[in-house]
């Protein structure tokens, strides 16, 4: 990774099927070392060799922050994507050796919260559930409310309740139990932080309640990596590197840039860091912002792109890497 | 006290002095013969054997006699070390961090024996040996992070990260070139650099800032800072100015060779695992002229740094008063010969 932290080669020591739509993945380093510690809501970016195909997908860990006998991840199936989470699910088995990024921590705890009140929504309870095993060994206080489409797809819903008990909510959307906002966020004692992680929709609504029940927007916390978005081939030029590639229907931009032998930085993969933030020499034509990182001004103006999610149509795009 | 460390002091009768050994693996700070302002970070990776970048936290000959300094400014002042309530996880990284890397990379001196969360402890040069359980503060003599670095040589800060700044909330500082915890406890990164000059225009701050709130756990990196200090003092704080500060007025051409030291900071910057926070070790090194100028290339380009100067910068550093001096006495040890880039000893 641009930024240095060495990669760790591990080996797949376990495969859990969750439920008909997620499964677990363990990884234990190969040289049998102990993984580095870590901290609730941090990620990994798992890299697969997807048949000649280079695919380097982001994952929160929920193992305990304090095993380092090993690194937990979930993964959900999606069947219409590029193919990442569809080559973890068919093709990943114990006794696989793969490679995984140094952890990196995008979505961390305010240690100095009062009380951390989760929100999840689906597989974003993943790395609230490092955050309550760290909490839990610290003493905080927190309480997670989980809501998930039935009872056979809420993973892990069911070990956590009988883990923590009354500190842990959870909503079935098939039984038309919905997380009353509103309610919640009032009751809630000073210094309280909120986090949030889950799908789209479910973020800005947190958000939005929040900021209207005049909730300070530095104790509001939400973590959203978007998939790259699949689209048409597009070339670009990279200035400093003299080349111009070709971007593929199912890559990024950041995944041409490295398969063509060019070393980006990057941290998230998701439009959410701000890491891989890349100038714009020249742009004939329209960029597809994808990301959470620009602001609407830098968008409009097309003179950066994010290449990790960013996508483009047009006669001539012109970049400075 | 044994052969690998130094007794001296860096008070009163200031017997500090380098051996030839240290003078030869002394960080001068200067690649080329002229000095800039920046932030020049680099990846703080194992250096060349010997060199004070072979370890991820260097012990030298001084270790003892600096540890001895540092409690004596802690009784002294027991403020010097501070940590908001919510910074202890981070010291507890920080007592981890520096444990396995002393145990790991000198084990001749240091011994860390872990079974789960307790932990045995053996500091041999301070003759310290402690069991303690890793995270149940009680089982020390005082905080993680406290503990640690009356260990450690070197100021350590530690920087809280949220709201997309860095907030200077923990501290141990002893060996500080004239800034004070104190004072800057509770500050963000901004605020705690805001007396730097020139550095705001030129951006060189939040091109920093940025960079730090992505800096990796397992990939540190590193930068020089320098200045001046007359005598050998460690602790030139704003508190104590009154000690230190008249010193500067009593130099002659006489003294000056013996007497002024250049001060160079080693600092590192460390993401911590559990805490997500930043350490930053502020490392410092003080070399007295006389011994820098046995290195002749150092002697030739330190004359012509400090002769070019601008004295915006002089001031800033605290040398304007003494510089025509230094200027003076360097000038004998510069021929002129050209030297080799980089800054190592030829
Ligand atoms: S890598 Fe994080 S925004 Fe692109």
């Amino acid at each position: 990774m641009s930024v240095g932290a060495p990669k760790i080669p591990v080996v797949v020591t376990e495969v859990v099927q969750v439920n008909d739509l997620i499964k677990r993945f363990r990884f234990q380093r190969r040289d049998g070392d102990a993984m580095p510690t870590f901290s609730g809501g941090a990620h990994v970016v798992v890299e697969m060799d997807d048949h000649g195909t280079r695919r380097m997908n982001p994952y929160s860990l929920m193992s305990a922050p304090s095993d380092t006998s090993g690194y937990e991840i979930s993964v959900r199936r999606d069947d219409v994507g590029r193919g990442g989470s569809l080559y973890m699910h068919t093709h990943v088995q114990p006794g696989m050796e793969m490679v995984l990024s140094h952890p990196v921590n995008l979505f961390p705890l305010d240690n100095r919260a009062k009380k951390h009140l989760m929100i999840a929504g689906g597989i974003g309870i993943t790395p609230f559930v490092a955050q309550m095993a760290q909490l839990q060994a610290m003493g905080g206080r927190f309480e997670l409310h989980y809501s998930m489409r039935s009872p056979a797809l809420g993973a892990y819903a069911q070990v956590l309740k009988a883990h923590y008990d009354d500190r842990v909510h959870l909503y079935y959307d098939e039984e038309k139990q919905f997380i009353d906002l509103k309610n919640l966020l009032k009751g809630q004692p000073l210094g309280t932080h909120l986090y949030v992680c889950g799908p789209k929709g479910m973020i800005a609504w947190v958000r939005a309640t929040a900021t209207e029940m005049g909730w300070p927007a530095l104790s509001v916390h939400s973590e959203e990596f978007l998939a790259p978005p699949v689209g048409k081939a597009f070339e670009v030029q990279l200035a400093a590197s003299g080349k111009t590639i070709t971007v593929a229907p199912n890559q990024s931009l950041l995944e041409a840039m490295e398969a063509n032998g060019v070393e980006a930085p990057y941290l998230c993969r998701g439009g959410a860091c701000g890491q891989c933030e890349t100038e714009v020499h020249r742009c004939d034509g329209h960029i597809d912002h994808n990301d959470h990182w620009l602001t609407d001004e830098q968008k409009a103006s097309n003179t950066k792109i994010m290449p990790c999610v960013s996508r483009f149509a047009g006669a001539a795009l012109v970049i400075d890497r | 006290m044994s052969l690998d460390f130094n007794d001296e002091t860096f008070r009163n009768d200031f017997t500090f002095k380098n051996s030839p050994k240290a003078i030869k693996r002394f960080p001068f700070p200067f690649p080329e013969d002229s000095y800039m302002y920046s932030v020049n970070m680099e990846p703080h990776v194992p250096g060349p054997k010997g060199s004070v970048f072979e370890h991820m936290f260097d012990v030298d000959e001084h270790y003892v006699a600096e540890m001895r300094d540092r409690a004596q400014v802690l009784a002294d002042d027991p403020l010097r070390c501070q940590s908001l309530p919510h910074m202890e996880l981070a010291g507890w990284d920080l007592l981890e961090l520096i444990m396995e890397s002393k145990a790991r990379d000198y084990p001749q001196w240091f011994e860390l024996h872990k079974n789960g969360n307790h932990w045995h402890w053996i500091n041999r040069p301070l003759q310290i040996e402690q069991k303690f359980t890793f995270m149940d503060p009680t089982t020390l003599p005082c905080g993680p992070m406290e503990y640690i670095t009356r260990q450690t040589q070197g100021d350590f800060t530690l920087q809280d990260q949220r709201d997309e700044n860095l907030w200077v909330e923990a501290g141990m500082v002893t060996t500080q070139a004239d800034w004070s915890l104190d004072f800057d406890i509770g500050m963000n990164f901004h605020q705690w650099h805001a007396p730097v000059p020139k550095a705001h225009e030129m951006g060189v701050f939040d091109r920093a800032l940025k960079f730090l709130l992505k800096l990796q756990h397992g990939a540190p990196v590193r930068r020089f800072n320098w200045t001046m200090t007359v005598d050998p003092l460690l602790d030139t704080s704003p508190e104590n100015y009154p000690k230190w500060g008249p010193g500067k007025t009593t130099m002659t051409p006489e003294t000056i060779g013996s007497r002024q030291h250049l001060r160079v900071e080693l600092q590192t910057l460390h993401r911590l695992p559990r805490s997500n926070a930043i350490a930053f070790p502020i490392r410092c090194y003080l070399i007295r002229f006389e011994e820098l100028v046995t290195v002749p290339k150092w002697g030739r380009r330190l004359h012509r740094v400090i002769r070019d100067i601008p004295d915006e910068l002089a001031t800033y550093k605290g040398f304007l008063r003494n510089k025509p001096l230094m200027v003076d006495y360097l000038a004998q040890f510069d021929d002129g010969a050209p030297t080799s880039p980089g800054f190592w000893a030829d």
